[in-house]
């Protein structure tokens, strides 16, 4: 089978090779790989960004989800901003509050674009459309930080894994912060090598998070996950703009990465029994949504 | 290579909560009910793993239903699989089981009616996409990412060259097959991706194959 690349070297060497971004890389990759067009890939990647543009604004309406848990940060968050007493940074809260809006029309059962899961919907499209205020993209680029973002996260899935219940958050919140990061510095002039030191940087600042939803709903800590995976995204980028590298190499930190998914514990990999799921609060708020006497082990006949 | 497009990683668009309990679990009772080829008239399903321990958190339940339904995973409808599989009169059941499966998000599908019934284990890996792992006791691997056919035959010299040369016939690809048997010379399952959409004559040519029992598809 013909294929560009399968692991994060190949993709910066053909890059470099082609003097072609890493999305258009990615693009490549796709006709090769599906047989489409590269009119009918563009137009279906057009179709996801307006899929997140949607969901970004309807969270920052506010909304709220069925069980109370999340909802309504990401206006508290743009209220703030707006006082101009931020300490961190407006482009910074701007795209936290954006990866929260999206992660909470999530949690409400609204429409949202996985970027790579639902859980880790909001990193993606929350610094797209932060850092877009900042670096004016034409329309094309920014249907191509999409592709950059699937270029990395397509090598994490296929050498690692982008499942919680299979790597734990990190393989999620930690796949989308690290794609985000690659694709803030191809949008802002970096090089294909600074998008992988980039991706390396913030991988390595999520090495070993758990995934332990409260109540197993993807509310309590997604969120906030996706808050912060924001956040450390754009701090991955201009570190790596700024010429810092990783010592270790993006694929061996992609394969710890791997590694540490498979030796934690299963409490830990999204069954709500471990981590902030099994806390008192945590337990108490499980019972409080499900029932007094719920199991969820329980047989449900309808 | 477990994903091979960029949507996969880039989506789906999808209703929330969750790519691999949500998205993923609707696509394989979407994938179950194409398979079984009409919608059933009830199911059992049995949940592993995750899916039993957070299944309720998360919608499984009902993107499983409405995947049953025909709901794709961007299907709004998904919210009220429930009610509308009673008003279409359709009965479920949800067990959780406690044994240990190979994927911690599994889920086995008994469908049926009165004309038949199918048993399919599916695994959700994440990310919304999934995998068919067993189809009526044949372990296959069937991804759904490629227009595929499922033919169950007796396991006789002869067949698989008589399928694969009807597919030939019509210009059609094979992008990947695997054949499968419970025992020599017993029932045996054909699972055929193609890279174009399988027509409705291609069927009913292998339907009339001699040894050939069933054929199912899937469309893409």
């Amino acid at each position: 089978m013909e294929i560009l690349f399968s692991n994060v070297k190949e993709l910066v060497a053909v890059a470099e090779k082609e003097q072609q971004p890493i999305s258009e890389i990615m693009i490549r990759q796709e006709m090769l790989l599906t047989r489409r067009s590269r009119e009918e890939i563009f137009a279906q990647m057009e179709n996801n960004l307006a899929v997140m543009e949607n969901s970004v604004e309807e969270g920052l309406k506010g909304v709220h989800s069925a069980s109370g848990l999340t909802g309504g940060d990401a206006v508290l968050i743009q209220n703030y901003m707006k006082t101009g007493k931020a300490l961190s940074g407006e482009l910074l809260l701007d795209a936290v509050s954006k990866a929260v809006a999206t992660n909470e029309v999530n949690a409400a059962m609204g429409m949202i674009c996985a970027t790579p899961t639902a859980g880790a919907a909001g990193i993606v499209p929350g610094t797209l459309f932060a850092v877009k205020n900042k670096l004016n993209p034409t329309h094309e680029q920014m249907v191509n930080y999409l592709f950059t973002t699937g270029a990395f996260g397509f090598i994490v899935a296929n050498n690692a894994s982008i499942s919680g219940a299979a790597g734990g958050c990190q393989a999620e919140t930690g796949s989308a912060a690290s794609m985000a990061a690659a694709a803030i510095v191809e949008m802002a002039g970096g090089t294909p090598q600074q998008s992988a030191e980039a991706f390396s940087i913030v991988m390595k600042n999520m090495l070993g998070l758990v995934c332990d939803p409260v109540a197993g709903l993807v509310e309590v800590p997604c969120v906030k996950r996706n808050a912060m995976g924001a956040a450390k995204a754009l701090v991955g980028a201009d570190m790596a703009l700024a010429g810092v590298v990783s010592v270790i190499p993006t694929d061996e930190v992609i394969e710890a990465m791997h590694k540490i998914g498979q030796s934690m514990p299963s409490a830990l990999r999204e069954t709500a029994k471990g981590g902030l799921a099994a806390t008192p609060t945590g337990k108490a708020l499980e019972a409080e949504i499900f029932g007094k006497d719920s199991d969820t082990r329980d047989t449900v006949t309808k | 290579m477990k994903y091979r497009s960029v949507f996969e990683i880039i989506g789906p668009v999808m209703i929330g909560p969750s790519s691999s309990h949500t998205a993923g679990a609707a696509r394989i009772g979407l994938v179950a009910r194409d398979l079984f080829g009409r919608q059933p008239d009830w199911a059992r399903i049995h949940l592993y793993g995750s899916f039993a321990e957070t299944y309720k958190g998360h919608g499984t339940d009902v993107a499983i239903v409405g995947g049953l339904l025909g709901y794709d995973t961007f299907d709004e409808r998904i919210r009220t699989a429930f009610e509308d599989a009673e008003a279409l009169g359709m009965t479920f059941e949800f067990i959780p089981e406690e044994e240990e499966a190979d994927h911690p998000n599994t889920a086995k599908l008994v469908i049926g009616d009165d004309d038949g019934v199918m048993e399919l284990v599916g695994i959700s890996i994440g990310g919304g996409t999934m995998e068919v792992v067993e189809l009526n006791g044949f372990p296959l691997r069937l991804s759904g990412h490629f227009p595929a056919l499922l033919v169950v035959h007796d396991d006789r010299a002869g067949v698989i060259a008589n399928v694969s040369n009807a597919i030939a016939a019509q210009d059609m690809n094979i992008a990947h097959m695997e054949v499968g048997r419970k025992e020599k010379g017993e029932m045996a399952l054909m699972v055929i991706e193609v890279d174009q959409v399988v027509n409705d004559g291609l069927i009913e040519q292998l339907r009339a194959l001699p040894n050939v029992t069933q054929v199912s598809t899937l469309a893409n």
